[in-house]
C-alpha cells in the first residue's frame, strides 16, 4: 500500500516547510526592502516578493546549505530585474558603463548634515545597479562577495559601483544643500 | 604606495574589505596625500549617511499573510489535485474492508520507520549522481560479497539476480541514519535499485511498502538484518526482487 496524498504531504513537504521557514523566512524584511528600493513603490515590491517567495520554495530542494539571506536575495534581485524588463524600466535607465575607470573622482564632495528625505530620493535616482550595490551594502550589511554573488558580477566590479555610487550621492547631496543656500 | 595604486583600494579600505597589511598601506598614504584622504571622507559620509538614516522599508503587515499562502499551496503536492473530504472517507473505508477482509497483504510504513523511508529515498537520490552509484562496480556477486570484508562490520548477503531479469550492477558503503549499511545495487531495464540491508534486532517482519515523491521504497526484517528497497520502478516489479532478495537470504 501507499502513502495517500495526504501523508506524503506531511511526511515530506512538512519536512521541507519547516526547514524552510527556519532558513528562509528571517529574511523576509530583507526580501521586501531590497525589492521595495528596486521598483520604487509598495504595490509592486508586495508583489515582487510574492513571487520570489514562490520560486524560492520551489528552488529550495536545489539550496544546499551556504548564506540564505545572499540566497533568497539572489532570487528576489533576479524577480526585481524581470520585473523591471516587463516594465520597459530598465530600457529607460542609463548605462553605467561598468568598465570606466574604478577610480573615484578626486573632486570629491564631502557632506555634512544630510537631510532624510534628500538622501532618499538621491539614491532612488541612482541607476538600478548602483542602487542595489548601495541598498545591499549599507542597508543590508552584505559583504562584497556576498554582493557580488547576489548581482552576478565580480567584487571589483562590486566595488567599483559603490565607489561611483557614492560619489554621485555625494555629489547630489552637496549640490542640493548648494542650490538651497544660493 | 603611489596615489594610483591608493585609488583603487580606497573604497575597500572605507568598507573594510582590504587585508591589514594593504589597510596599513593605505592608511599610511592617507597621512601624506590630501586628495585620497578627502575621497575616503566623502565615501565615509555617504557611508555612514545612509547607515544611519534607517531608511530600510519595513514590510507591509500584509505580506506575510500573502507569502505563507503563496508556500502554502507550492507545497501541497503537485499532480493529482487535493482529494475532497468525501472522497478521502470514501476511500479510507474501502481501504479499511479491504484490509479486514485480508485482501492487502502488506501494511504501510510504520511511523518510527517513515524517517527512515525519508533518509533511504535522500540517499537514493544521492546515489544517483554521477560517480556516486558503486563503490565497487560488478555483477559478479564473489567479487562485491568480498569487497564489504573490512568496511563494514557484518557480511550482507550478496546474490545476482541476472536469471531473473534483475542483474546485479554492484555495491558500495553508505550510511542511514548515522549506521553504516551496505547498499547493493541492481538494475531492471533502464531503472536502477538500491537494496541497503543493516544489522538490526527487530522481530522478522513482512515486507512494508511505501512510495515517497514518486519513489517506490520496500523495507522488511529478516534474519537480524532490516532490508530496504529504493527505485523509481514500479512497486510491483520492485515487490518481485523484494521476493527473490527474501527467498534466497531464507536458504
Amino acid at each position: 500500500m501507499v502513502l495517500t496524498e495526504r501523508e506524503r504531504f506531511f511526511l515530506v513537504d512538512q519536512n521541507k516547510l519547516a526547514r524552510f521557514e527556519f532558513l528562509v523566512m528571517p529574511h523576509r524584511k530583507a526580501a521586501y526592502n531590497l525589492a521595495r528600493w528596486l521598483t520604487r513603490n509598495d504595490h509592486d515590491a508586495e508583489d515582487v516578493v510574492q513571487e520570489a517567495f514562490m520560486r524560492a520554495f520551489r528552488f529550495f530542494d536545489g539550496f544546499h546549505g551556504g548564506d540564505s539571506k545572499a540566497w533568497l536575495l539572489t532570487i528576489v534581485r533576479n524577480s526585481c530585474h524581470t520585473w523591471m524588463q516587463q516594465n520597459r524600466k530598465l530600457a529607460l535607465e542609463e548605462n553605467i558603463g561598468d568598465y570606466e575607470s574604478t577610480a573615484p573622482s578626486p573632486e570629491a564632495v564631502v557632506i555634512e548634515n544630510v537631510d532624510r528625505e534628500a538622501l532618499r530620493r538621491a539614491i532612488e535616482e541612482l541607476p538600478a545597479e548602483f542602487r542595489e550595490a548601495i541598498v545591499l551594502r549599507e542597508l543590508e550589511g552584505l559583504s562584497y562577495k556576498e554582493i557580488g554573488a547576489v548581482t552576478g558580477v565580480p567584487v571589483g566590479t562590486v566595488m567599483s559601483r559603490l565607489a561611483r555610487a557614492r560619489g554621485r550621492l555625494a555629489r547630489a547631496l552637496g549640490e542640493r544643500k548648494a542650490g538651497g543656500l544660493a | 604606495m603611489t596615489c594610483e595604486d591608493a585609488r583603487g583600494l580606497l573604497t575597500a579600505y572605507v568598507d573594510e574589505e582590504l587585508d591589514v597589511a594593504h589597510s596599513l598601506e593605505v592608511e599610511k598614504h592617507l597621512e601624506t596625500c590630501e586628495a585620497c584622504a578627502r575621497i575616503v571622507e566623502s565615501q565615509e559620509k555617504v557611508r555612514s549617511a545612509i547607515q544611519a538614516s534607517g531608511l530600510s522599508y519595513e514590510p507591509p503587515a500584509s505580506l506575510d499573510a500573502r507569502i505563507e499562502s503563496t508556500i502554502r499551496r507550492s507545497a501541497k503536492p503537485a499532480g493529482r489535485p487535493p482529494m475532497s473530504w468525501p472522497w478521502l472517507a470514501a476511500a479510507a473505508a474501502i481501504l479499511l474492508a479491504l484490509v479486514l477482509l485480508g485482501r492487502l497483504p502488506m501494511s504501510r510504513v510504520p511511523a518510527s520507520d517513515t524517517l527512515i523511508a525519508q533518509e533511504v529515498l535522500d540517499s537514493h537520490l544521492r546515489s544517483m549522481m554521477p560517480g556516486h552509484l558503486t563503490d565497487v562496480e560488478s555483477s559478479d556477486q564473489h567479487t562485491v560479497k568480498p569487497w564489504f570484508d573490512g568496511k563494514i562490520d557484518f557480511a550482507p548477503s550478496v546474490v545476482d539476480f541476472a536469471a531473473d531479469g534483475f542483474p546485479l550492477a554492484g555495491g558500495r558503503k553508505d550510511s542511514i541514519s548515522g549506521r553504516t549499511v551496505a547498499a547493493l545495487v541492481y538494475r531492471r531495464n533502464k531503472h536502477l535499485i538500491n537494496v541497503y540491508i543493516w544489522p538490526s534486532s527487530a522481530p522478522n517482519s513482512a515486507p512494508t511498502s511505501a512510495a515517497l515523491q514518486g519513489y517506490n521504497l520496500l523495507h522488511w526484517t529478516q534474519g537480524g538484518f532490516a532490508w530496504w528497497m529504493s527505485s523509481d520502478l514500479n512497486a510491483e516489479e520492485l515487490a518481485q526482487l523484494g521476493t527473490h532478495l527474501r527467498e534466497s537470504a531464507s536458504k
